[in-house]
């Protein structure tokens, strides 16, 4: 079973039915710590705002989603999802994110390199140095382009297992044994996003 | 790199694509759900489904067509037309739509915008701004409503700064001075308001041919630009149009 965690945040509609159309039938949209625990995978979707992760905590489902990892359950956190596998985001400085990955979320800057950058940083952006070990992106050609749409993001660390440039590097996806995530719609993303998707589902 | 966006646009009426010119003229162009997964199949960056005429003939966008070309569609969906609340954006979105594109309803009542975006999140939220120049030409150029029916009196620059202050995603910016004409965007008027406001602009109506795509990414310094008419009648794909334009030196998706 996977658990798709709903806390409100966007509509989910888009990587449910990506997910369907991969294969995958026994999907449970939820907001019960139960069914994280009792899950053989878990995605994280999310748009809009690193606040509204704060229901993650008050439900239950931060505490879940720690012991699920632990026992090795595949974790999958998309946009705000991937963020909130951090220690936390400037968007929102009063909300604590899962603190599995080191490092704080920010806003691009204003500027880059004496030029205007604009934000949110919408469209299709490629991966770069994309990890050969990644399993998430197993078969995923550096330079494929993959759909964003955000004005936070998360810094470029040893975790990192690819990597866009937007006003300098940011993690386009992260990945430490079973704890992933991608800042990309995957489920936005054509080919190269089903490609990530199938392979998190292979897992 | 961050690649211009080519965004196939569908105009809808009864749950056909359309195409007018300059708003008006009518002609029959398929289906939506099908040309859509063409459009993307033949490497559109995007896809627009605009209900183009629900606005004034006072009905709900066609949810059924919504759900049934988004079953499939795995590139980024706007649907507009006749979204007066952000209960309509929902029924929307539950149907498969990742944005939403507002337009007579958001002059009517300008805190929608926000409304949808404190719940579905500012990137969902696209304003459409069907805008003419005026006398003194693109100075004053002026945003029209109710499918380019009604002047407002608001100047476009104006609008689309107070969109984005009141949490728009993007601004689709239609000059209906171009509109239909395959003569190329209003390249003028796509820079002032890229200018003006940090979200993205798409640039519609004019297109024609893949140098002026060219010419609104570079010139005009839209984010995306969006067609129709250039599509639907095999004038040309977005493969071949991408590939144009990307040898006259703007980033694209490609291959894709």
């Amino acid at each position: 079973m996977i658990a798709v965690i709903d806390y409100k945040a966007g509509n989910l509609t888009s990587v449910v039915k990506a997910l369907r159309h991969l294969g995958a039938d026994d999907i449970v949209v939820t907001q019960k710590p139960e069914d994280v625990l009792r899950a053989d995978k878990i995605v994280l979707p999310g748009v809009g705002h690193f606040q509204s992760t704060q229901l993650l905590a008050d439900l239950g489902l931060t505490q879940a989603t720690r012991e699920a990892v632990a026992k090795g359950t595949p974790f999958l956190g998309i946009c705000v999802g991937l963020q909130w596998l951090y220690v936390g985001s400037t968007e929102a400085p009063e909300t604590a994110g899962l603190g599995h990955f080191s490092g704080q979320c920010e806003r691009f800057p204003a500027v880059f390199e004496g030029a205007e950058l604009k934000s949110p940083h919408v469209g299709w952006n490629s991966l770069e140095n994309v990890r050969e070990d990644s399993r998430l992106l197993a078969g995923v050609t550096p330079g494929s382009f993959v759909y964003y749409t955000h004005s936070w993001r998360a810094p470029v660390s040893p975790d990192t297992a690819a990597a866009t440039l937007y006003g300098g590097a940011f993690t386009a996806a992260v990945e430490r044994d079973n704890v992933m995530g991608v800042q990309f719609h995957p489920e936005k993303s054509a080919e190269t996003g089903l490609r990530v998707l199938k392979n998190f589902l292979a897992l | 790199m961050l690649t211009k966006r080519i965004i196939a646009c569908l105009d809808v009426r009864g749950g056909r694509v359309v195409k007018g010119i300059q708003f008006v003229d009518i002609v029959d162009a398929g289906d939506p759900a099908e040309l859509a997964h063409r459009h993307a199949a033949a490497g559109a960056d995007e896809i627009v489904l605009l209900d183009i005429t629900a606005t004034h003939e006072g009905r709900g966008t066609l949810l059924d067509t919504v759900k049934r070309t988004a079953a499939s569609l795995f590139v980024p969906f706007t649907v507009g037309g006749g979204i007066r609340s952000a209960e309509d954006a929902a029924a929307v979105f539950d149907a498969g739509a990742d944005k939403v594109s507002i337009n007579s309803s958001a002059i009517a009542r300008p805190e929608l915008i926000g409304e949808i975006g404190s719940s579905f999140g500012a990137q969902a939220v696209i304003v459409a701004i069907d805008a003419r120049r005026g006398e003194h030409g693109v100075e004053d150029a002026e945003v029209y409503v109710s499918g380019g029916r009604k002047a407002t009196g608001l100047r476009v620059v104006d609008w689309a700064r107070e969109a984005e202050q009141r949490g728009a995603g993007e601004i689709l910016l239609t000059s209906m001075d171009t509109d239909g004409m395959r003569n190329g965007f209003d390249c003028e008027l796509t820079r002032r308001v890229s200018e003006a406001v940090q979200i993205p602009v798409i640039a519609s109506g004019g297109a024609g041919s893949a140098a002026h795509f060219a010419e609104v990414f570079k010139a005009g310094k839209a984010d995306a630009a969006l067609a129709a008419s250039i599509f639907h009648f095999g004038i040309t794909d977005s493969r071949a149009l991408k590939a144009e334009v990307a040898a006259a030196g703007v980033p694209m998706r490609l291959p894709c």
